[in-house]
């Protein structure tokens, strides 16, 4: 960097924190061989809630209504796997196009209003796209799900395995390729106005900041990502069932996000490792006391630990530099 | 026998391979057992546990070992990732269980790319069993129990039906079923309504039910819940009094649920594959297994007899290959199979190894030991009609 | 097909009746303490449970059954406020969502451990059976007296806040909670005794609601988007617009159902967007 810039813009320098995550991820692949499928849904989860991030963590934005984007963008990759689009690159860009349309025509509705309104909106949405894809059975398959799908071998050359291997690490690059533009657009002056836009809407007209515009780019930018996500989890399971699209996905993903900690960008990603690691093993001791102690924990946060793990973790470590600093 | 026994288990030991623990045989089981079909996966199960209860747990000198999975509900990737799990982790056999179609049909492709028998003990829809060269089911399919009500209705003076199916495909599968064979049959479908699977009431369907005036309504959905609500709605809206009939196929007087459902369910004429009622000696010995598996009072259902006959398909076939599972050859045995059920006479198509079996026509009653649904006429030997034409 | 018009209008007021019972609370919660409590379809839920186990287990008759149902509802509610909800109230929405949405979960699994995940079957008295012809329509008795019930609840209410000095204090601190502070007006206290009764009312629907929309461990959640819907379509805070918003949600949703039973559940929603699109602040303020 040559001159300094005039408004400190945030440091892009990686920390080691975020080199250690993603060395981590990468040594998965060696470390837990067996597990690789679960590993993979755990990345493509934390894609998904790396867009909600965006909109909510940096923009402010609640949202109920998220798996709209992500059940459109699965169904997109599923029905062109299905019939003869099998090539899994560009039916990721396909998805990411569709979200990014759907995004782009709620957002005029999504974004404005109160918070309880674009809450409505955004559940109604989400509620109304599920009925639609299960009215519309002959297309979608409706409850039984879209099968049959014939995902081609990735670049060609790596055929998505039993054991789940292509999968992990095609889920991974993905990841990491959508992680890096995310990170680059929240460390830009568009990314600090989205920042000055939730703590604050009314204040930003008198900068000179379109609220409207702003945030109308972020939700579509997130849909994209949603839908990229969605297509991801079609193509490494060559299935779409109807529940890509419903409620439960969007409130599991919600509260992911605030376990993790939103507005850090690798809260999502955390939380999604954690609340799906923890409940495929409760949830086979018994289902009922994970949704319990996971009802728990979200009220037991709420008056403890704000900022999620990842908040409370950069809280610990500000505390521990004040503490070396004396 | 016992040196049968000494000899399977010796070369067992002596051709041990890998993390397959020689001496069990594993069966995979994936079903719903939590969430609003936990009702499922857990009649399957206990249907298991009365077979095991009655002939042991070991078969051709092997232990047979049962690995449950909950799917949690409709949730296709993760029966998927529970099915790669059983197979990438446990080595199992055979995967088994699936309550609900979409869970089967995600599941369907792994059978075919690990070579795995897959033994269906629910899930309805006729395309699972074309999926994969390597399903099997002993359930039933929605058409194959639906067409008789049509062809008992049209003998018995029904000429005109108004038809209430829930809106999703096995919903469909009954519609489409019941208006082809009926009207085939000289029978006239007055109406169609489609209601949502979601839905919290059911009142303004059965109203444009009754003001079409019909001689019966057919009604198909989800076995349980769904059930009682709609029946509800019917004796309230006074169709019973108008003399207007209720039939379709058993899933709407459900045995799990049928006692709870109480009077407003008698005289619902419907048509099904199993009834705890059944009167024979393989259902008699059938019901006090499961009582004794189970708890005194529990009364088993058409789910818990399909995992009855899976597991009892299981077990034949592990005795006829001597306890080495390979899945081609288990396949073979499977199809042509033929078990004395305590439902009555099954057997599995050798061409589309689907199930083939005797629906019963039935009716509400009461009798000593509570709300049963009584046997009074049958159609024997049915194949399943909603295979696509060859 | 028109022949069919005034039964299915009845059933749909019926429907909306409910609705609105189950919704008011949550509506005066929201408007007064700008509070979203996404767990408000738990209160709901405790009212039918305990209509049910009074009923099947200490053979208390239906009716007797429903001020008890009031009660148990209200007194949670009171509980609640005090302890856990009081200390939220300047809290972000996104806390707010996630304290309700928790305590829903908690209520969900803690109703499917007690009493498992199957429906609740109630037996009504007899005389609530059956039809009757009122004025050349079949009316369902049961929905008949949901009605009645219903109306007179709200005219209770009415009364309460347009000619009672606590609906006076309610309604100031609705309009403007600082300034009635300033005024001398006790608004915690406002504040607890309406969640209190919103509580309670909603408890109440959910026993009179068994009958109709049926009970079991996921009713919070099965319904919320109903109640979310009435509440925002009719403007937090206001009883006219609130069952204004139910009646029209009610009646549409059967209307619906029984002329285009192939997009019935589409209405209600795509009624929602219409409605917010409209009235960005709900009915009762009416449009921007």
């Amino acid at each position: 960097m040559s001159a300094a810039p005039a408004v400190a813009l945030p440091d892009a320098r990686w920390r080691p924190a975020e080199v250690a995550f993603w060395l981590a991820a990468v040594a998965a692949i060696f470390v837990f061989p067996g597990h690789l499928v679960l590993g993979s849904q755990v990345l493509i989860t934390g894609l998904f809630a790396l867009s909600l991030d965006l909109i909510l963590g940096y923009a402010g934005i609640v949202s109920l209504g998220h798996a709209a984007m992500f059940g459109a963008g699965a169904y997109t990759a599923g029905l062109l796997a299905k019939h003869g689009w099998g090539e899994p690159l560009s039916g990721l860009l396909a998805a990411a196009a569709v979200g990014a349309v759907i995004a782009w025509a709620t957002s005029f509705i999504a974004v404005r209003g109160e918070d309880l309104t674009r809450l409505m909106v955004t559940l109604g949405i989400g509620l109304m796209l599920y009925e639609a894809a299960n009215q519309a059975a002959s297309v979608t398959g409706g409850v039984d799900g879209l099968s049959d799908m014939a995902v081609r071998d990735l670049l060609g050359l790596f055929p998505f395995d039993l054991a789940g291997r292509t999968a992990y690490v095609y889920s991974l690059a993905v990841l990491f390729a959508v992680f890096l533009v995310c990170r680059r657009i929240v460390r830009s002056p568009f990314g600090l106005s989205l920042r000055g836009i939730r703590d604050g809407a009314r204040r930003m007209p008198a900068i000179g900041s379109p609220v409207r515009r702003r945030l109308i780019a972020v939700y579509t930018v997130a849909g994209a990502i949603a839908g990229v996500a969605g297509a991801l989890l079609a193509q490494t399971t060559q299935f779409v069932g109807l529940e890509v699209l419903g409620f439960s996905r969007s409130a599991d993903l919600l509260i992911m996000l605030v376990l993790g900690g939103a507005g850090w960008l690798y809260g999502g990603l955390v939380g999604a490792a954690l609340f799906m690691i923890a409940q495929s093993q409760l949830s086979s001791i018994n289902p009922v006391y994970w949704q319990f102690w996971l009802g728990l924990l979200l009220v037991a946060m709420v008056f403890a630990a704000r900022g999620g793990v990842v908040g409370a973790a950069a809280a610990a470590r500000e505390r521990l530099l004040r503490r070396a600093a004396r | 026998m016992n040196l049968v026994k000494t000899i399977a288990a010796v070369a067992a030991l002596l051709f041990a391979q890998g993390a397959r623990a020689e001496g069990t045989i594993k069966v995979g089981l994936v079903a719903e057992f939590s969430g609003p079909f936990a009702g499922y996966g857990k009649q399957i199960h206990n249907g298991i546990k009365a077979y095991m209860k009655q002939h042991g747990d070991t078969v051709a000198g092997k232990k047979v070992e049962l690995v449950l999975k909950d799917t949690t509900g409709p949730s296709p990737e993760i029966a998927k990732r529970l099915a790669q799990d059983l197979i990438t982790h446990d080595k199992v056999d055979f995967i088994a269980g699936f309550g609900l179609t979409p869970n089967a049909l995600a599941v369907a492709p792994l059978a075919t790319q690990a070579k795995t028998p897959m033994i269906i003990m629910n899930a309805a829809s006729s395309i699972i069993t074309t999926k994969s060269p390597y399903v099997a089911r002993f359930s039933m399919t929605l058409p194959q129990v639906t067409e008789p009500i049509a062809l008992w209705g049209a003998k018995n003076g029904v000429k005109r039906v108004f038809t209430i199916v829930s809106d999703y495909a096995p919903g469909l599968d009954a519609e489409n079923a019941f208006v082809k064979s009926f009207s085939s049959q000289g029978g006239e479908v007055v109406g169609s309504v489609r209601v949502p699977l979601r839905n919290p009431d059911f009142a303004p369907f059965v109203q444009r039910a009754k003001d079409a005036k019909p001689d019966a309504v057919f009604i198909f959905v989800p076995a349980g819940e769904q059930g009682i609500a709609f029946v509800k709605a019917f004796t309230e809206r006074g169709l019973r009094q108008a003399g207007i009939k209720l039939i379709g196929p058993g899933d709407v007087v459900d045995d799990d649920v049928l006692e709870a459902m109480g009077d407003p369910t008698l005289g619902i004429i419907t048509t099904h594959h199993y009834s705890a009622a059944h009167d024979s000696p393989e259902n008699a010995a059938f019901r006090k297994a499961y009582a004794e598996a189970n708890g005194e009072g529990t009364r088993p259902n058409f789910m818990a007899v399909a995992g009855y006959d899976g597991i009892a398909a299981i077990y034949e076939v592990a005795k006829k290959l001597d306890g080495k599972i390979d899945a081609d050859r288990a396949m073979e045995v499977i199809k042509g199979l033929k078990l004395n059920s305590p439902r009555g006479p099954i057997r599995i198509d050798p061409e589309t190894r689907d199930i083939v079996q005797t629906v019963y026509v039935r009716r509400v009653e009461r009798v000593k030991g509570g709300l049963y649904n009584v046997e009074f006429d049958k159609f024997p030997d049915v194949k399943d009609p909603g295979k696509p034409a060859n | 097909m028109f022949a069919s018009l005034p039964g299915v209008l009845f059933d749909g007021v019926a429907y909306g009746s409910l609705l609105f019972l189950m919704s008011i609370g949550l509506s005066v919660t929201m408007g007064l303490m700008r509070f979203i409590n996404l767990a408000h379809g738990a209160f709901a839920m405790l009212g039918g449970y305990v209509c049910v186990v009074g009923m099947a287990r200490l053979g208390v008759p239906f009716l007797l059954m429903l001020p008890l149902a009031f009660i148990a509802a209200a007194a949670a509610g009171a509980v609640l406020e005090r302890t856990l909800y009081r200390r939220l109230y300047r809290r972000s929405p996104l806390d707010q969502v996630l304290f309700s949405l928790g305590l829903t979960l908690m209520s969900v699994a803690g109703a499917t451990y007690v009493w498992g995940s199957g429906q609740q079957p109630v037996h009504l008295p007899g005389f609530l059976l059956g039809q009757v012809r009122v004025l050349g329509v079949d009316v369902g008795v049961y929905r008949l007296f949901l009605v009645a019930l219903v109306g007179a609840i709200t005219a209770a209410l009415v009364l309460l806040v347009r000619r009672t000095r606590f609906g006076a204090r309610i309604r100031a601190s609705v309009d403007d909670a600082q300034a009635s502070a300033g005024l001398g007006i006790n608004v915690t206290r406002v504040f607890s005794v309406t969640f209190t009764l919103g509580s309670g009312l909603a408890g109440l629907g959910g026993a009179l609601a068994i009958d109709v929309l049926g009970l079991d461990p996921t009713f919070p959640l099965k319904y919320l988007v109903y109640f979310l819907l009435v509440v925002v379509v009719g403007g937090a805070g206001s009883i006219a617009g609130t069952l204004a918003a139910s009646l029209l949600l009610g009646v549409f949703d059967v209307s619906g159902k029984y002329y285009v039973p192939a997009v019935g559940a589409f209405v209600i929603y795509g009624l929602m967007l219409v409605l917010l699109l409209l009235f960005p602040g709900g009915l009762r303020r009416g449009a921007r």
